[in-house]
């Protein structure tokens, strides 16, 4: 078990690391997710001991860690930049964390082919890092990973730089890889959907804190704060402010409905609903669904799914529809969504009282 | 038919334009073999004449020009090789320049490295600062040196001109390491100790492969610098570590000049630094390549 309790880290003076507290359990998969400088590379590096807490401590299986040195941890680690050592072959890059080791010839042998059998990189052992495509290189980086049989691996982006049906199929594949050594398996990203795809536990963080931890489809379906919503949004979470008064909820003249009835216990004053671009529709599905009436801006059409880009009394929302949907700029449209679906902030940006009637 | 007929027209076409073509590339051609061999002449002559005369008599020397030995000797060569007044001025340089570039390298790894990985206060001033010692040249420095030295008893040894040199080739060493070490990503260094290796085993076994090139070219620049220079090779040395830069500032000898002598030596000079070239050349493209040089 990995805990870090109350943890910051400090650099130049700025905090880029706050107050962080996590427990991380074995055999767990545990995802990072927040946009750019949200904290993760730098808790990842906490978590592997390549950089000291300014304050707070980390503990590992009930042994504090804080200040020993990453050479002295059980820890594998996988960059988003291909990070091999380009001067040794692939064979000798999987099996240089053996060889530190001090494990006998056979057993690195052994390992190693396992690890390139897994990783498909068995033809290219003898090439150097430099000689492989993208793909092979974090393969490569992984394999090295694996073979260590670590029991903190940490996974920063590492499907980043890859083309998309590679980071399909490796994304498919590492949880169980990693999930056969009953490790702690952490794993940053910066998608919400690539969260969603890999489950188990998601950790929401924005600008150095943790908005929240807890089971991956919870975090999402449920998020604590605004903050949260927001990150856990892709496409970006449409936002409106609004007025509760008199049984009503309304922006301006542009948006009025009932207060559904999940909604009724809250008290009258300034709110901010936040609606998910998929919970948005063209079609009624129910008499109580919200109607905003709106213009298109630009529509994105990708296939299987139209992403709608369309405005109403100075807020642009997007909607993402399935199928194809083609509007031209300043079309007007009728954009409805069902009132259960709505998320409901308070002033301090904290979620009220809500419940979801549809699937995630 | 069409078709042949077609054929039989379109052939001459096809021979106008690449004889056109053909025509076009020999007179470009013509231009293009001008511009390098000038320059390749310009770069060889000067060492050709030197081979040339160090291959004549000194009175054929003195007689006129002429672009090769009317009468051939070894003559100069054989007064150096034995010679240990010659001779043995260049086991000293030698000494000297490599016990420089050895004390250079060693030096300036670890403080480039410092300089490429780690952030601390007044880093980057230090760093451009590391480089005044070259604003100013080498004579500004014998005085101090030649007291220091004198009070420490270093004066003609081989360590007081390694030392004296490092002063100007340690900041370039740096300089020029830092520059490979900056290329190499800081995660490799990280990958390594997460892999369980001790700093020691990774800078040698990871790291140095990877600079290799880099230590290739400040070898290079290091021995260079080392080898040409007089004044202070010259200062610090009387008879025990005297170079041959010194030695072959002798031009007159009990019967007069000695040109063939002195050309012979000034080949022979030449030789080491051809030689390093030779070895590190790959390193060296490479190097300018990558590098911050």
């Amino acid at each position: 078990m990995l805990e870090l309790r109350n943890v910051r880290r400090t650099v130049g003076g700025a905090d880029h690391i706050r107050n962080v507290s996590l427990t991380l359990e074995r055999g767990t998969l545990n995802v990072l997710l927040g946009p750019t400088l949200a904290g993760k590379t730098t808790l990842m590096r906490l978590m592997a001991g390549l950089d000291e807490p300014t304050s707070g401590t980390i503990h590992f299986d009930g042994k504090d860690v804080t200040g020993v040195p990453v050479q002295r941890r059980n820890v594998a680690m996988v960059y988003q930049q291909f990070i091999n050592y380009p001067s040794l072959t692939v064979y000798e890059n999987i099996a240089s964390p053996l060889r530190v080791l001090g494990r006998d010839a056979v057993t690195i042998d052994r390992d190693v082919r396992r690890a390139a059998d897994l990783m498909r990189l068995t033809p290219y052992l003898d090439r150097t890092p430099l000689n492989l495509s993208g793909g092979q290189q974090q393969r490569t980086a992984l394999a090295r990973a694996m073979v260590k049989n670590a029991s903190l691996v940490l996974l920063d982006e590492p499907l980043a730089n890859l083309d998309y049906k590679l980071r399909e199929e490796l994304r498919e594949e590492l949880p169980k890889i990693f999930a056969e050594s009953g490790a702690i398996f952490v794993y940053a990203t910066t998608e919400p959907q690539e969260a969603l795809l890999l489950g188990g536990n998601t950790a929401v963080l924005s600008e150095g804190r943790m908005v929240q931890f807890g089971p991956t489809v919870e975090t999402f379906r449920r998020p604590v704060s605004l903050t949260s919503a927001r990150t856990f949004a892709d496409p970006p979470l449409n936002t409106l402010s609004v007025e509760k008064r008199d049984g009503q909820i309304r922006h301006g003249d542009a948006v009025s409905f009932p207060v559904p009835a999940h909604l009724q216990h809250l008290a009258d004053g300034t709110y901010t609903i936040g609606v998910q671009p998929h919970h948005l529709m063209t079609r009624a599905t129910a008499q109580d669904n919200v109607s905003i009436h709106a213009r298109a801006v630009i529509t994105e059409i990708t296939g299987s799914e139209s992403f709608v880009h369309f405005t109403f009394a100075d807020t642009d929302w997007i909607m993402l529809t399935p199928g194809v949907l083609e509007l031209d700029p300043d079309d007007p449209v009728e954009v409805l969504f069902e009132p259960s679906n709505l998320m409901v902030f308070d002033a301090e940006g904290r979620a009220v009282e809500y419940e979801f009637h549809t699937a995630a | 038919m069409s078709t042949d007929t077609q054929s039989t027209q379109a052939y001459p076409v096809d021979a106008l334009v690449r004889a056109h073509s053909a025509h076009k590339q020999s007179r470009s051609w013509s231009f293009r073999w001008l511009v390098p061999t000038l320059y390749v002449l310009f770069l060889i002559i000067p060492i050709y004449w030197l081979v040339n005369l160090s291959f004549k008599t000194t009175n054929e020397i003195l007689s006129g020009l002429s672009l090769w030995p009317a009468e051939p000797t070894l003559r100069n060569y054989m007064v150096i090789f034995t010679d240990p007044s010659w001779y043995e001025t260049y086991f000293n340089s030698m000494i000297y320049v490599v016990m420089n570039t050895v004390i250079c390298i060693a030096v300036a790894l670890p403080a480039a490295y410092a300089f490429s990985r780690y952030r601390f206060l007044g880093d980057k001033h230090l760093f451009f600062w590391l480089l005044t010692n070259r604003m100013a040249p080498p004579a500004v420095f014998i005085l101090p040196f030649f007291q220091l030295y004198s009070a420490f008893g270093l004066i003609d040894t081989h360590i007081a001109v390694a030392i004296a040199h490092c002063l100007f080739n340690v900041p370039l060493a740096i300089w020029i390491l830092e520059g490979f070490m900056s290329g190499v990503p800081k995660e490799i260094d990280e990958t390594a100790y997460i892999d369980g290796y001790s700093f020691p085993r990774f800078f040698g076994k990871i790291f140095m492969p990877l600079i290799a090139s880099g230590v290739g070219v400040t070898a290079f620049f290091c021995f260079m610098f080392s080898w040409v220079e007089l004044l202070i090779a010259r200062t610090l040395t009387t008879t025990d570590a005297k170079p041959i830069a010194a030695a072959m500032t002798r031009t007159s000898s009990a019967t007069g000049f000695d040109y063939g002598v002195l050309a012979a030596a000034g080949v022979l000079t030449i030789i080491p630094g051809a030689l390093v070239i030779w070895f590190v050349r790959n390193h060296i493209a490479k190097g300018f390549a990558l590098g911050r040089v």
